[in-house]
């Protein structure tokens, strides 16, 4: 079922993190296997921010492999080496968890060539890289995944994020969405539905040289906006295409640096709630995350069959 | 003996192309027979006094809970319900077969007020997928919006919607009258089997698609057809019920119901052909 939650503060900055709790948190009964969040913070704009992890979270629940936790040091080390060598220098790194990791870091080159170089290193990948995307994701609520990773905290402009319910992949961080939207920095994708032609699709960005880090029929949207964008689409083009060129049942939310956007199919088998003012617009798979935020009286409403919208900050 | 009072309904009926027999099974015959169903009452109903009055904060309540106090207040004779603080939750105001005047001061969530029979209900706010889902009869206000699947399966009854509604609106609708004062998302209607739908604004696509009977009343723009929809020419009968319902529905003042639209099922589809299961896997 997986419940999707997203909010954009315009003009202002807010505190998103606790913010994104709150609604997802709302929507735990939709999807209790794990919980992701794509907060746009408050960061300088001069440094990378890369989330990345090592390994798998093996606890209760989990449909991962269990192993030795020393691995996650030699893998890390393995990471701390190609960055040197890729010419990247890391400013701050904290460990938030035996298998994830938050680097801020300088690196001016190009961002596809070195996420192939990072993630060629055995189980490791990058959640996202970006100026001001942090992307979070883990088994459990969302109260849970916020306080492991300390966000109630964070502030930003806006945020997406995701309760799911796993039915096409595992119980697993590299199936929770949001999914970064390699190799564009400050991209990030969740999805509600499914998709029935994702391995169409899958082979033939897998030829044009995209990558694929899991098996979730929904990092196909993420990849496939990428892909669009990479060829000189913009957002919202990139959005209104994939009403046709993806085939099933899907309401999706997509965010960039300074934009967030919903696009739900033409038959409309998705829900969604939005509400929509001057200065705030939240939405949700149900009304009450809207109004874990806002809980005096608003009007909301369901976009239609086939809309796409995009706003900016 | 014919009953003349039947005979002249089922003559209205029939010239609006509207089905007009009497469904079979005990339960059923007590809820449409017209003579009947103003007399009828569920075994365990509660006798409530409408100028009793109270209200009723859920803020802090379950839907379950909400609807034991919903419950227990009409034990307790009142007959007008004021609930406060919805906020969107599910499942509120569900299964309740008695006379009432219920009023939601704020939005419901899913499902808000299914499988009712008799109340008369007015949300001021709005309501989320499958509202009034089963809906045997009474009356159903929303002043806002309303989501997806709005009054599924519904067999009688006005369920009335100020706003906006989203996809699959009267989606198996068996029954009663769905008004909606502006637009509508893709498959309005969508399988319905009888009843009556009344769009004012737009539609989406697909309108109708697979209806089995039915009528669909639209105002607006026309999205597309859905399979087996066709149009209909409309009657003086089309015209003075649409005036009739819309004033009831305290929608539509000065507006034009002679230029609406008019869909009803074309019967075309295989379901409507004399072919027995064996003979059309022959002619496949």
């Amino acid at each position: 079922m997986c419940g999707i939650a997203g909010l954009i503060h315009r003009g202002k900055s807010s505190n998103v993190g606790s913010e994104l709790q709150l609604m997802l948190q709302a929507l735990k009964h939709r999807g209790p296997d794990s919980t992701g969040y794509a907060l746009y913070a408050e960061n300088d704009g001069k440094n990378f921010i890369m989330r990345f992890k090592v390994g798998e979270n093996v606890g209760e629940g989990s449909t991962s492999v269990n192993e030795d936790a020393s691995v996650y040091d030699k893998r890390k080390k393995l990471v701390d080496n190609m960055l040197s060598e890729l010419g990247a220098k890391v400013i701050k790194e904290d460990q938030l968890t035996p298998y994830s990791f938050r680097y801020e870091m300088e690196f001016n080159n190009d961002l596809m060539e070195f996420s192939k170089k990072i993630e060629s290193i055995e189980s490791v990948e990058i959640l996202s890289i970006g100026k001001s995307l942090e992307l979070i994701k883990d088994l459990g609520d969302a109260a849970a995944v916020s306080e492991r990773y300390g966000l109630g905290e964070v502030k930003g402009t806006h945020a997406i994020g995701h309760a799911r319910m796993a039915t096409e992949s595992g119980v697993d961080i590299k199936s929770a969405h949001p999914f970064w939207g390699y190799p564009f920095s400050d991209v990030s994708v969740v999805h509600n539905g499914q998709l029935t032609n994702y391995w169409n699709n899958r082979r033939v960005l897998e030829n044009k040289g995209m990558r694929f880090m899991s098996e979730c029929d929904s990092e196909l949207i993420a990849v496939y906006l990428a892909e669009k964008m990479r060829n000189g689409a913009t957002l919202e083009e990139g959005m209104k295409d994939s009403l046709t060129g993806l085939d099933g049942v899907f309401t999706y939310f997509v965010a960039t640096k300074d934009s967030l956007g919903m696009a739900k199919d033409t038959m409309a088998a998705k829900p969604l709630v939005l509400y929509e003012s001057d200065d705030l617009v939240a939405m949700g798979s149900e009304e009450i995350a809207i109004r874990s935020i806002l809980p005096h009286e608003i009007d909301t409403y369901d976009p239609f069959d086939g809309e796409v919208k995009v706003w900016q900050i | 003996m014919a009953n003349l009072k039947t005979a002249e309904k089922k003559t209205k009926a029939q010239s609006m192309g509207l089905h007009t027999e009497v469904l079979t099974g005990k339960t059923q015959q007590k809820f449409f027979n017209p003579d009947e169903a103003e007399n009828f009452f569920y075994w365990g109903a509660y006798d409530v006094d409408f100028n009793k009055r109270t209200d009723l904060d859920v803020k802090d309540m379950d839907c379950k809970e909400a609807n034991r106090r919903i419950d227990e207040l009409m034990s307790q004779g009142y007959g007008t319900i004021v609930i406060k603080n919805p906020q969107g939750k599910h499942s509120l105001g569900v299964g309740i077969l008695n006379k009432l005047n219920l009023i939601f001061e704020g939005s419901l969530g899913y499902f808000g007020v299914g499988s009712i029979d008799g109340p008369m209900v007015r949300i001021n706010g709005r309501v989320g997928w499958s509202c009034a889902e089963n809906m045997m009869a009474g009356k159903v206000v929303i002043e806002k919006n309303a989501g997806s699947c709005f009054g599924a399966a519904i067999r009688g009854g006005d369920l009335i919607c100020k706003g906006s509604v989203g996809a699959r609106t009267g989606i198996d609708q068996k029954g009663g009258t769905i008004i909606v004062g502006g637009d509508a998302g893709a498959f309005t209607g969508f399988m319905m089997q009888r009843g009556r739908i009344i769009i004012m604004g737009d539609v989406g696509i697909n309108l109708g698609d697979s209806m089995y009977d039915g009528t669909i009343y639209v105002g607006g723009k026309i999205g597309s057809y859905g399979s087996d929809a066709i149009e209909s020419p409309m009657t003086k009968s089309d015209i003075d019920w649409l005036k009739r319902k819309l004033k009831v529905a305290e929608l539509g003042e000065n507006f034009d119901v002679s230029k609406m639209t008019k869909v009803v099922a074309g019967k075309k589809l295989w379901n409507y052909d004399a072919l027995e299961p064996t003979e059309k896997k022959g002619a496949i």
